[in-house]
C-alpha cells in the first residue's frame, strides 16, 4: 500500500468520485496513482479469463490500467489527472469497454 | 501547402527537449509532442511539479530535468502536451490525439525521442493485482510524492532497481527484501570490459555508492534469485524463489520487478524502419547513421529509443540528431553542422564506455526472458502462456505475426508493446534460431488504441475546408519565426 511521504497542507487537493466513493488527491495526481494511495486493488478485469488487474507500468505503456472515466471506456487511467468532480469506475465485462 | 514546422519531436524526455533546444539554436521552428501532461520523460518526470523534487530524495541527477525543462521554455519551441501520437504518414503528416481531438500537423523532419520501456518480466503471477514495476513505483514517487510502506519486495536486477530501493530509504522507508536475480559473479564476459569502463568512473562510483547504503540499511538482500514465483489468489500475496541453496517464501501484498530498460521502438517498427537484434543489449534498435538518421529518409531517432545510454547520452543524441535535421533543411553547411557535432560526439563516446560493462552486469538471466513453467503468462492482453506458445510452434508456427492468429498473441490494447521482445525470444529459443531471424510483430498505426468517434471528428489535413472553425487542421506557428 501507498503513502504519501509527506503532507503538504498548502498543495491544492481535488476530490472525485470513485464508484460512488469520494476519493481526495492531490491535484496533479494520475487517475491510476490516485486510486493507489486510496488502497483500490483493481483497475479492470482480464476481459479473456476476468481475473483482476491493475496498473503495472503507470506510463502508458501496458494498458492494465483501463478505466471508465466519465463516461468514457477504455480510458488509460495512469495518463489522465484527476479532476474535481470526475466519475470513475473499473472497467469490467459490461462496462462498454473494447479491450 | 506550406509546411507548418520545420521540426516535430515526439518525446519530452531529455533526447527530446535536447533536440528540440539544439533545433531553435540554430532556427527551425519546432513543435513538441509528448502524452505526459509536463515535460521532463520518464527520467525526469513531474520535473515541474514532483512534491519531492526539492528533498534530495530523488538524488542530484534528477535537477537535470529542471535546468533542460526551463532552457526548453525558453527556446521557442511550442509544446503539445498531453498528445498521443496516432500516425506519421509517408508524406510526412503527423497525426496525435489531444485535447481537441486527433489533428495533423506536416513537418519536414521528424525526430522520435520516445525512449525506453521496462524490459518484460514473465514470471508466474506477474498479472496479479499488487504486482508492478519498478519503474512504476519510481513514477508514483516523482509525481505523486508516494512511497510503499515497508512490505514491498523488489525483485530483479539492475541500476534502477538499486536506485529505487536507495530512494525508498531516503524517504524514510525500506523494502522488505531485494531479491536480485543477477548471478552471484559477475560473468567473465563483464569483467573484460572493465578497462574501457574506467574512462567513466562516475558511473562506477555511483553504482558502489548505491549497493553500499543498502547494505548499511540492513535490508535483506538475497542474491543470485532463480525460480521466482509470486504467487495469490485475486491479488498478490507471497514471493516464493530459490537463493543460497535453499527455498524462500516472503509475505508481501507489493511485488516490484524491474530487469532493466529497452528501446521504445513502437513507432519505428510500425513506420517499417530497418532494426538490428542487439545480442548485448537483447533487444531491438532501429538502424541510423550518424546524424540520427533512420531508414525512412526525415525521420531520425535520438535517446534511448534509439539504443540504451542514459539520460546524458540521450541530450547529446538529441542535439546531434537536431543538428543533421538541421543539415537535412540546408538551414546549416556541413562545416559548421560538424563543429558543433564534434564536442557532443566526443563527450557521447565517454558517456557510452561504461555501457558495455552495465550491459554485461545486468544481463538479464536466461530464464527470465524466455519463461520455463508452461503457465507462465506472455501476452498479458490475451492471456497467452508460454504452453500456448510452445504448442503452436510445434504445429509449424515460424514467427511472431503467425502467432497472432494461432493463439492472439499481441492482438490486445497494448499492441504487443508488454510481450513484443519474450514471443521473439521464445520462438527463437524454441526453434533454435537466433532472434533476429524470428523478427517482431508487424505494428500498424495508429500507435495507440484510438476512437472511432475520435478517428470520425478528426481534422484531415488535405481538407481543411471541412473546418467551419476556420482553422487550417495545422498547428498555428507563426511566433516562431
Amino acid at each position: 500500500m501507498f503513502s504519501r511521504i509527506e503532507e503538504n497542507p498548502a498543495e491544492a487537493l481535488v476530490t472525485f468520485l470513485f464508484e460512488g466513493r469520494p476519493i481526495t488527491a492531490r491535484a496533479g495526481d494520475s487517475v491510476a496513482a490516485a486510486l493507489l494511495l486510496a488502497g483500490v486493488a483493481t483497475t479492470r478485469t482480464s476481459p479473456v479469463s476476468g481475473a483482476p488487474r491493475a496498473a503495472y507500468c503507470m506510463m502508458g505503456s501496458c494498458f492494465e490500467c483501463l478505466m471508465v472515466i466519465d463516461g468514457a471506456a477504455d480510458r488509460q487511467a495512469c495518463l489522465t489527472p484527476v479532476a474535481d468532480g470526475m466519475v470513475v469506475s473499473r472497467q469490467l465485462p459490461l462496462s462498454g469497454g473494447g479491450s | 501547402m506550406s509546411r507548418a514546422v520545420d521540426l516535430a519531436v515526439i518525446g519530452a524526455g531529455p533526447a527530446g527537449l535536447a533536440a528540440a533546444i539544439e533545433a531553435r539554436r540554430i532556427g527551425l521552428s519546432v513543435l513538441l509532442i509528448d502524452e505526459q501532461p509536463g515535460v521532463g520523460g520518464q527520467i525526469y518526470r513531474a520535473t515541474d511539479t514532483s512534491p519531492v523534487s526539492g528533498s534530495g530524495i530523488l538524488g542530484a541527477e534528477y535537477r537535470r530535468g529542471g535546468e533542460l525543462a526551463l532552457s526548453f521554455r525558453a527556446s521557442g519551441a511550442r509544446h503539445m502536451a498531453g498528445s498521443t501520437l496516432v500516425d506519421i504518414t509517408a508524406d510526412g503528416w503527423i497525426g496525435f490525439e489531444g485535447p481537441d481531438g486527433v489533428e495533423f500537423v506536416e513537418a519536414a523532419q521528424i525526430i522520435l525521442a520516445s525512449g525506453a520501456v521496462e524490459r518484460p518480466f514473465p514470471v508466474p503471477g506477474w498479472t496479479l493485482p499488487g504486482v508492478m514495476t519498478v519503474g512504476a513505483a519510481q513514477t508514483v514517487l516523482k509525481a505523486s510524492g508516494a512511497a510503499p510502506q515497508d512490505d514491498a519486495v523488489l525483485v530483479g536486477s539492475g541500476p534502477l532497481l538499486y536506485l529505487y530501493a536507495v530512494q525508498l530509504l531516503r524517504s524514510g522507508r525500506r523494502p522488505q527484501a531485494i531479491v536480485d536475480t543477477a548471478p552471484r559473479l559477475p560473468a567473465l564476459r563483464a569483467l573484460r570490459h572493465f578497462p574501457r569502463a574506467l574512462a567513466a568512473p562516475l558511473y562506477l562510483a555511483k553504482g558502489l555508492r548505491l549497493l553500499n547504503e543498502i547494505r548499511k540499511s540492513g535490508t535483506a538482500h538475497h542474491r543470485g534469485a532463480t525460480g521466482i514465483r509470486i504467487e495469490g489468489a485475486d491479488a498478490a500475496e507471497s514471493i516464493v524463489f530459490q537463493a543460497s541453496g535453499r527455498r524462500h517464501s516472503l509475505n508481501t501484498s507489493l511485488v516490484l520487478l524491474h530487469q532493466g530498460v529497452v528501446p521504445n521502438i513502437q513507432i519505428t517498427q510500425a513506420l517499417r524502419c530497418r532494426h538490428r537484434w542487439d545480442d548485448a543489449q537483447l533487444c531491438w534498435v532501429p538502424e541510423t547513421d550518424e546524424w540520427a538518421q533512420t531508414s525512412r529518409p526525415g525521420l531520425r531517432v535520438a535517446g534511448d529509443g534509439a539504443g540504451i545510454a542514459g539520460a546524458l547520452a540521450a541530450e547529446y543524441r538529441g542535439r546531434i540528431a537536431a543538428i543533421g535535421a538541421a543539415l537535412a533543411l540546408d538551414r546549416i553547411v556541413e562545416p559548421d553542422a560538424e563543429e558543433r557535432a564534434r564536442p557532443l560526439r566526443r563527450l557521447l563516446k565517454t558517456e557510452l564506455a561504461a555501457r558495455p560493462l552495465l550491459d554485461a552486469l545486468y544481463r538479464p538471466a536466461d530464464d527470465l526472458r524466455v519463461p520455463s513453467e508452461p503457465d507462465t503468462i506472455v501476452c498479458r492482453c490475451e492471456e497467452v502462456t508460454l504452453g500456448d506458445i510452445s504448442r503452436a510452434v510445434t504445429m509449424g508456427c515460424p514467427g511472431p505475426n503467425q502467432l497472432k492468429a494461432f493463439v492472439r498473441a499481441g492482438m490486445g490494447p497494448c499492441q504487443g508493446r508488454m510481450c513484443a521482445l519474450t514471443v521473439t525470444e521464445t520462438i527463437a529459443s524454441l526453434r533454435g534460431r537466433h532472434p533476429g531471424e524470428i523478427g517482431s510483430y508487424r505494428l500498424r498505426p495508429p500507435f495507440k488504441p484510438t476512437t472511432l468517434g475520435a478517428l470520425a471528428a478528426m481534422k484531415l489535413p488535405d481538407a481543411p475546408e471541412i473546418d467551419r472553425a476556420g482553422n487550417t487542421g495545422t498547428v498555428e506557428l507563426a511566433e516562431q519565426s
